[in-house]
């Protein structure tokens, strides 16, 4: 459903729109003034005239829209005026540099979530609960069958698969911005300091990210290997667009595996072709999200991204709760 | 339970066969022959009784919870598995534990309570799990959370999956008998004979299965594995004479024994059928001791000269003891093709030619000897002429009048082999029929299709100008048009019906179908046999799909 007509946001072909602040959030096109929630390329398009975000963002942001973009970076917490609105933004714990956005003006508060974790994770900062009169939530692992074990947990399964096969290497394949370095640190943080290689994409976003002074392990691209050089028991992260590409084919019989929330469920992870599924998401799982809402003192929620019917109904109808979906927000 | 949970995961990860057949083996080669014995039985999927429905489990996963029905139906459609959902949402409904740094048990339970996980398969299966199922209400909803009590994700899915008997492991029989080979030194087709008949999961049977090879005993009513035809590519090699050409009937597989007095008839899916065909048990007791035939079994009417469609032997399937009506209705028949035992001996060593004609006067000498209507029900496969390559595809073009699905051809110096082995018999089937329909309606798959509409409807235009479900078809996409159409179908939703979407009927996909039959079930009184999807026309506008009286006149064109 659309926004409420003078609402302190509403929905224009470009995205959500702040009239007061005369300013975007995470718009799909090009236009004046963009508040950015984190850098993924869903999130943060090329082409706006200024650019508001997270200073720790700001390395990759530049490396993708480009480096003459004209960005205002922000901390976490502090107050700004943007036309008639009080802006501030709030640690998500997505990913390095993310955040919520808090819009305040004419005495009502909104709160965007952009997209957000309650789990610990060693590569940013956690979470911050802010309330808000309005909240809009991500909900992209809306289902109750989506619940996520800590990092600690998953690095450790992921460090007993890969100590398992000595003879072959292990391609662990996970999103090149915020998952891959995740993984790294959370690997650091249980003792890891074997060096991992990475594909070139990923070793794209590491200057960003030791900048920030993430503990991480020692790193090399791939590319970087001498010729003939043995990638027998080597571990390595890659994006999942290098599955069965012809990057692979260097890797003699290498165990492959897919990172990501959606492993959750058998049939996704057979779907997409991988031997194995670590369950980790960087967004929150079903108490993430309901624990997140609750937080937020929102006597409105609208949600989007993922399943946004069924949370909405569920914050309805189990919840009692005023809630609705959000369309036309990149939901199906 | 445990070491059965972590097989199935073993083999639910790797994708070769030889990494299948090597966790197979490994398991075996640990396990005691209790366990195995049930391990064996559940892989081959012959775990056949439900124990408590996926419905139930449901109600005892959502009991004291407060998510409600259509959110675990959402679930479900997410997840396509509903033993998988059940396991998924019961994990989430239990409090949370404070997770186990760097625990590798990979559960996040935190310490593990001692959980009957441990308690051995054999236990699961005899016990635990039947004694659950015995009980009802609220005894039975306390039974099964104890089963449940400290599982880890993947055990519940197997535990759930035991429970309602659906477990398919991704692995079939050929995988799961190819480690038992390896492991006992039998060969497989050993192993297979005797498997045939039924193998009941104790470690008696365990035991006998991989017995040295000189200790099997005869049982009378055991058949020998099926010799499985493959799809001709190419043209075989050798001269067309020194090939059998058949006709390739649409009945069921089947191979009738005669022996110690007894006759017995099984079906390819390893079932004794001798309860729904009791006149060819009778017909059986004109062949001599020590005969087991391979054949078709059909429904030929009396002085018809080709068999009834397939519908028609459908209706005396499944039935333990047909009446008088039904068999007069339906009248089977058995049409031999091949000699696998003779005078008590086993002849599939030796060369079709040599079997072929034992049996052609085999037969002849029955319907001589014993001129009786039930000794005429044992029919002979007609050999059909072929010398010469370029007659091949002048006889496929005969089938449908002769009411068969094409033609057989089989290398007449081979023996007889067990499953499926390229080289010696080949099926060649008749064009299927093809008509072009409009995409009415479409549901999500399940397991690796779940969440992707992978299961559509199909109509077709009626003398009114409206489109008349006729066929549901799943098959004939690949992966990256499936991909574009669950797209499509997701912007062109014009109703929801649950899980099923009504779209705008604009997409034209030409469908192949085997045989076509008259259905007062179906709204276009018609029922189609193996649709699937050949092409889609996205060169077709809908308005150009074909109609009901198209269909109609295949029907008439001849039988099918």
């Amino acid at each position: 459903m659309a926004l409420p007509a003078g609402s302190l946001l509403e929905l224009t072909p470009q995205g959500l729109y702040c009239p007061a602040a005369g300013a975007w959030i995470d718009p799909q096109q090009p236009v004046p003034r963009a508040l950015i929630t984190h850098a993924h390329a869903d999130h943060a398009r090329p082409g706006c005239g200024e650019y508001w975000a997270i200073g720790a963002s700001e390395t990759i942001l530049r490396q993708r829209l480009g480096a003459t973009i004209n960005l205002i970076p922000v901390d976490y917490g502090a107050l700004h005026r943007i036309g008639d609105a009080r802006v501030s933004f709030h640690s998500a714990g997505h990913v390095l540099g993310s955040a919520q956005i808090r819009l305040e003006a004419g005495g009502e508060s909104w709160l965007v979530s952009g997209d957000y974790k309650r789990c610990a994770d060693p590569s940013c900062t956690p979470f911050a609960p802010v309330t808000a009169d309005v909240f809009i939530t991500e909900a992209t692992f809306g289902l109750p069958i989506y619940r996520w074990q800590s990092g600690a947990t998953v690095a450790g399964e992921i460090l007993s698969w890969w100590q398992a096969a000595p003879e072959r290497p292990s391609l662990l394949f996970a999103y090149a911005f915020g998952k891959a370095q995740r993984l790294l640190a959370e690997l650091a943080a249980i003792g890891v300091a074997e060096e991992v290689l990475l594909h070139g994409a990923v070793e794209a976003l590491m200057p960003a990210y030791r900048e920030a002074g993430v503990v991480l392990p020692p790193t090399r691209a791939v590319s970087a290997l001498a010729k003939g050089e043995s990638l027998a028991g080597r571990l390595v992260i890659a994006p999942p667009s290098a599955h069965r590409s012809v990057w692979m084919k260097r890797f003699k019989q290498p165990q492959t595996a897919f990172v990501s929330g959606w492993m959750a469920v058998r049939g996704a992870r057979r779907r997409r072709g991988y031997e194995r599924g670590f369950v980790l998401s960087d967004h929150a799982d079903w108490p993430g999200l309901i624990r997140s809402v609750k937080q937020s003192g929102a006597r409105q929620v609208y949600v989007t991204h993922g399943n946004s019917d069924g949370l909405a109904r569920y914050l309805r109808e189990v919840e009692g709760l005023s809630a609705a979906p959000l369309a036309g927000q990149g939901g199906p | 339970m445990r070491r059965f949970a972590a097989l199935y995961s073993a083999l639910d990860a790797s994708s070769g066969t030889t990494a299948k057949v090597g966790a197979l083996a490994a398991y075996f080669d640990d396990t005691d022959a209790a366990d195995a014995a049930w391990a064996l039985h559940v892989l081959l999927g012959k775990q056949g009784k439900r124990l408590i429905t996926g419905r139930r489990l449901r109600e005892i996963c959502l009991a004291d919870s407060s998510l409600p029905e259509w959110l675990f139906d959402d679930c479900y459609a997410q997840v396509g598995d509903s033993a998988e959902t059940i396991a998924l949402l019961w994990r989430q409904l239990q409090p949370e534990a404070p997770a186990a740094p760097g625990g590798r048990d990979g559960h996040g339970n935190g310490e593990r309570q001692e959980t009957l996980a441990a308690e051995p398969l054999h236990r699961w299966l005899e016990e635990l799990l039947p004694a659950a199922a015995a009980l009802e209400g609220e005894a039975q909803a306390e039974a099964v959370r104890e089963l449940w009590l400290g599982l880890s994700a993947n055990e519940l899915l197997v535990a759930n999956k035991l429970l309602t008997g659906g477990l398919r492991v991704g692995v079939g029989p050929g995988l799961v008998l190819r480690a038992l080979a390896q492991l006992s030194g039998l060969e497989t087709a050993l192993l297979q004979h005797r498997l045939m008949g039924g193998f009941s999961p104790s470690p008696q049977a365990y035991r006998h299965l991989l017995a040295p090879a000189n200790q099997t005993e005869a049982v009378p009513s055991r058949p020998y594995p099926f010799f499985l035809a493959s799809p001709l590519e190419d043209l075989p090699p050798g001269a067309a004479e020194d090939w059998l050409a058949e006709w390739k009937f649409d009945g069921i597989r089947g191979q009738l024994i005669r022996r110690a007095g007894q006759a017995f008839l099984w079906s390819r899916g390893e079932e004794l059928i001798n309860g729904a065909f009791p006149e060819l048990i009778a017909a059986a007791a004109c062949l001599p001791e020590g005969t087991v035939l391979d054949g078709e079994v059909l429904v030929w009417p009396q002085g018809s000269d080709r068999p009834a469609p397939f519908g028609q032997l459908q209706r005396r399937l499944g039935r333990k003891a047909p009446g008088r009506a039904l068999l007069a209705a339906c009248p089977a028949a058995f049409v031999a093709y091949d000699l696998l035992e003779w005078q008590g001996d086993d002849w599939r060593q030796r060369p079709l030619r040599q079997r072929r004609a034992a049996l052609e006067s085999l037969i002849s000498e029955l319907q001589q000897a014993t001129p009786t209507p039930a000794a005429g029900l044992l029919r002979l496969s007609p050999r059909l002429p072929l010398t010469a390559w370029d007659q091949l595809e002048p006889l496929r073009q005969q089938a449908a009048a002769a009411a068969a699905e094409g033609l057989m051809l089989k290398d007449l110096d081979s023996p007889y082999r067990a499953g499926r082995r390229r080289g010696a018999w080949w099926k060649h089937k008749r064009d299927p029929y093809t008509l072009d329909a409009v995409l009415l309606y479409a549901q999500a798959g399940s397991g690796r299709r779940a969440n992707l509409f992978t299961d559509y409807s199909f109509g077709l235009w009626d003398g009114d100008g409206r489109l008349v479900t006729f066929a549901k078809a799943y098959s004939g996409l690949d992966d990256g048009e499936i991909t574009a159409l669950d797209r499509w179908i997701r912007q062109h939703t014009t109703e929801r019906f649950g899980p099923v979407r009504a779209v705008e009927p604009l997409q034209v996909f030409e469908l192949a179908f085997e045989g076509l039959q008259q259905s007062p079930r179906h709204k276009s009184g018609l029922a189609v046999r193996f649709p699937r999807i050949r092409r889609w026309r996205h060169d077709k506008p809908a308005q150009e799909a074909d109609t009901l009286a198209t269909a109609l006149a295949l029907l008439e064109r001849g039988p099918c």
